[in-house]
């Protein structure tokens, strides 16, 4: 049987076959500890994993709470051992943290695997095992805030709408409202009333993030930085009488309540919200460029947000009619948007063109009250230069001090925004926007809100947003 | 457990570093300790989970069996590789451990699959040392392992899209796993008389011919083994470089072409790159190991504590993904790297081997054994696109275990005909001595 090998290399062969599959064999170790370490934590909290209800057999759903402490959500456990989700402030936070149950929504659905995992110590878990006594799961600790949270939803008061706040610098979220809402304490109660909807109020609806409206008078953001760059040089030399009604050709345009402005710069114009100007500058306008604009600042795009969400869009091609092109450089047309996304443009206008991702969790905290994980803020990347985002600020400080901003003229600090009145169906009130942020030198939060058919922006919407500013400058200055 | 489990694997790796037998002894000896504290602790915490009494009796008589094949495997053949017949055992008491979590009335059939299978492959290093004639008949191993493939694609049962099984009244069986061996004899025997350009040319015909077959029957994990062994052995005979390329070059284009021809080759690459834009539906399958694996960390959810029962096949494809949800993702990384250990043992046979013959029988058939790991572990988490293969002596499935039975009896034989030779030639040396 013995014979001389044919291939004197074949036993080199065979070891480096043996070292190459060894190699990958590493490879697939590394990625599975890579999988376990860092991207377990987001693939496990999915709906369609029924592990994590299986959780709650052995540990206590923890508390959300506000970051000024107040318990937003905690579980109840009754004499008999059968456990309620108790919601203290009922409606208040209904959107924002969500509810279980029924499916589970908001914060609830966000953090589930979180709220179901204890870090109590391990001793402690193991007494806990032996006993029979279910482990406490991990509290989560949010970033909205509990004065500027009521102020919003006392203000919007029983209008249908949205309102959010957030920090420009961080990202953080300070509140969160949209109305109608609903009682996340008796949701299961009131389930088939809720999904029926009979009054076509969409109770469930997350307004700020889901609902789609026209973006009217706050998209001549865009269409002003899109003039701003196809004008760096002489934009300022931009004039426009404004009789109140703007031809093209078979088209017109009306200013609000068919005003007439005057004379007016390219500041005074966005101050004024001037339709007229924006039609003309909306003309004159690269359609391709103005498009590649749009999807930059997320219209068209997945927008980086936890929450379920609509996505914006903007429909303008290079082949668009006259009317299509005027419509949509004042926001109206088929350009539709969310509160969020507005609120978002809007904050990394206040951030120097840098987009910070919204987030609504900052830590979590084991039932002892120590830290598990703390979420720290992260940047998308930039909408804009930080030279165009300084001359946006600029001009929607304008909006304040000489325009349709007047609601937030004040001492106390220097606000800046753009309003709107979005019209979506003929013969009805317009919806009020009003998005901006302050202090305009080192803004500190940024104010999104909509109220649905509330007629002018300036009127109806601007006012809560000054109530917001009020409520967290006086509230900072107590401190 | 998973201390255990690190020990044992330490071992593993520790054995290859040893040169003195004595040592080596010992450190088979820890093994052995290792695998029966991690295999009772696991049954006891099963049985505290379940409090069935069956768990005892079924515990009671896998001891028997782990300790009379481990007696009576060194009664038989003094020159057994120890650390195989441990990593056997090892990865046989895991796959019980949770064959009984999962599905108790599969792990006591498989028990017996194995007692009988234990028994027979005992016999076959006794064959191996015996009978040469076994490097005479490439013919008989080729083509009947064609005939049997052939009958598996025109007669076979389909289960998950593909033509595995033969049913054959009351059994029904897997030929694959046993044409596999025959395959590598059969290339073997081939390689073993010439490598001269007819030879090759005549036996890679044969071989594609298992290839395609296999592919007709959608059977695409085995075909790929068959393709993969082949290759390295037609590299390893022939030394030649521009064969290992050309293959390689070929098999890139062959599955090029399979999935634009094939709608589940292509549902299986898109499940693979975005399982969670159809999680219900396309991606349910490696989702749901992904979820097992993720919910189960570093350390598991402990035993009869997590839901791998929601994996889709979990006995025969998703072992790992078990393993790893309840006993922990480090426990199965050692599973993963024992595996590694029984090739690299495999390999070091064949370096050692002097006959042709015996060398390429002993790689090719590691080169099956870790492709077939590789292809379910893989598959498993989201490394590759998942195949459908089952990860050999864990798994449930009577031929995958019958079939690695007969591979891993083959190795040992291998081993035993070595290591008796050495010991003849040294003690001619010594009676030459003493002359």
């Amino acid at each position: 049987m013995k014979k001389n090998v044919p291939n004197p290399k074949a036993n080199k062969n065979i070891l480096r076959l043996a070292y190459a599959v060894a190699g990958v064999f590493v490879c697939m170790v590394l990625y599975l500890g890579y999988f376990l370490q860092f991207e377990s934590d987001s693939v496990i909290n999915n709906a369609y994993n029924p592990r994590v209800d299986l959780l709650a057999e052995r540990v206590v759903r923890g508390e959300i709470r506000s970051a000024d402490g107040q318990v937003l959500a905690r579980t109840v456990t009754d004499a008999d051992g059968t456990e309620r989700r108790e919601y203290p402030f009922g409606q208040l936070y209904a959107h924002a943290v969500g509810y279980t149950g029924n499916g589970k929504t908001g914060i609830e659905s966000l953090t589930n695997f979180y709220l179901l995992t204890s870090h109590v110590n391990l001793a402690e878990q193991v007494i806990n095992q032996f006993s029979g006594i279910k482990n406490l799961g991990d509290d989560v600790v949010t970033t909205l805030d509990s004065t500027l949270q009521q102020t919003a939803w006392e203000l919007l008061g029983d209008r249908r709408g949205a309102v959010a706040v957030m920090e420009p610098d961080t990202g953080k979220i300070l509140a969160m409202v949209s109305k109608p809402d609903y009682d996340p304490n008796t949701i299961a109660a009131d389930w088939e009333t809720l999904t029926a909807d009979e009054g076509g109020e969409a109770r469930l609806l997350n307004r700020v993030t889901q609902g789609l409206y026209p973006p009217g008078s706050t998209f001549k953001i865009l269409t002003l930085l899109e003039y701003l760059r196809e004008h760096p040089q002489d934009y300022d030399q931009f004039h426009f009488d404004c009789d109140g009604v703007y031809e093209q050709g078979d088209y017109t345009i009306r200013c609000y309540h068919g005003e007439a402005h005057g004379s007016q710069n390219l500041a005074q114009a966005f101050a004024n919200s001037c339709n007229g100007a924006f039609a003309q500058i909306g003309m004159s306008l690269d359609k391709e460029k103005f498009r590649s604009l749009a999807e930059e600042l997320l219209y068209n795009q997945e927008l980086p947000l936890s929450l379920p969400y609509s996505e914006s869009s903007f429909s303008l091609t290079k082949d668009a009619d006259d009317w299509e092109t005027l419509q949509t450089a004042i926001g109206q047309g088929k350009t539709q948007t969310t509160p969020m996304h507005t609120l978002m443009i809007t904050s990394a206008i206040a951030n120097g063109g840098t987009l910070m991702k919204p987030y609504l969790v900052d830590r979590l905290e084991n039932a002892g009250g120590q830290e598990v994980k703390k979420f720290l803020p992260s940047s998308w990347g930039e909408l804009m230069t930080a030279e165009e985002a300084g001359r946006l600020a600029e001009f929607m400080r304008q909006v304040v001090t000489e325009g349709t901003g007047s609601a937030l003229r004040t001492d106390a600090y220097t606000a800046a925004g753009k309003t709107g009145s979005a019209e979506f169906e003929t013969g009805k009130e317009t919806h009020a926007w009003f998005t901006g942020f302050a202090p305009a030198e080192d803004p500190e939060i940024a104010v999104v809100v909509l109220v649905e058919e509330g007629g002018s922006g300036g009127k109806a919407a601007a006012p809560i947003a000054r109530g917001i500013f009020d409520a967290y400058f006086s509230g900072r200055s107590d401190s | 457990m998973i201390f255990l489990m690190i020990i044992y694997a330490y071992l593993n790796f520790r054995f290859f570093g040893e040169k003195y037998d004595i040592r080596k002894l010992k450190i088979c000896r820890k093994q052995n300790a290792a695998m029966f504290l991690i295999h009772f602790l696991g049954f006891l915490s099963l049985y505290l989970s379940r409090g069935e009494e069956e768990i005892l009796v079924f515990y009671g008589a896998q001891v028997l069996f782990f300790a009379l094949y481990l007696v009576l495997s060194r009664v038989f053949y003094r020159n057994i590789s120890r650390l195989l017949l441990n990593n056997m055992c090892m990865l046989l008491s895991v796959g019980f451990l949770m064959l009984a979590r999962l599905n108790m009335e599969r792990a006591v059939r498989q028990f017996a699959i194995v007692a009988v299978s234990a028994a027979v492959t005992l016999l076959i290093p006794y064959i191996i040392d015996r009978v040469w004639q076994l490097s005479k008949i490439p013919w008989i191993y080729g083509i009947g392992g064609l005939l049997l493939l052939t009958v598996v694609c025109v007669a076979g049962v389909t289960s998950y899209g593909a033509k595995m099984t033969l049913d054959l009244g009351p059994v029904s069986f897997q030929p694959a796993e046993f044409v596999k061996i025959c395959f590598v004899f059969f290339a073997a025997t081939m390689f073993y008389r010439s490598v001269d350009f007819r030879t090759v040319a005549l036996t890679t015909a044969v071989a594609a011919a298992h290839v395609l077959v296999l592919v007709l029957s959608k059977d695409l994990g085995n075909a790929l083994i068959f393709f993969l062994t082949y290759l390295f052995m037609l590299f390893v005979a022939t030394g030649r470089w521009l064969y290992l390329g050309a293959g390689l070059g070929a098999g890139c284009a062959a599955s090029a072409v399979a999935y634009r021809l094939f709608p589940h080759v292509q549902r299986r690459v898109a499940a693979w790159l975005d399982p969670w834009s159809d999680v219900a539906d396309r991606g349910y399958q490696i989702a749901q190991s992904l979820f097992a694996v993720g919910t189960g960390g570093w350390l598991g959810m402990g035993l009869d504590r997590g839901l791998p029962e929601r994996i889709p096949v979990v006995e025969e494809d998703f072992m790992i993904s078990a393993v790893s949800e309840e006993l922990g993702g480090l426990f199965a990384i050692c599973l993963i790297l024992i595996c590694l250990g029984c090739f690299l043992q495999f390999m070091m046979i064949a370096v050692r081997m002097q006959a042709m013959f015996y060398k390429l029988i002993a790689f090719g058939l590691g080169c099956e054994y870790i492709v077939q790991v590789f292809l379910t572990v893989g598959g498993a988490v989201k490394f590759i696109p998942l195949t459908g293969m089952t990860l050999p002596l864990v798994s449930y499935g009577g031929s995958s275990i019958a079939g690695t039975f007969i591979l891993f009896g083959v190795i040992q034989g291998l081993y035993v005909l070595k290591r008796n030779e050495e010991e003849e030639d040294e003690e001619e040396r010594s009676k030459s001595k003493s002359k």
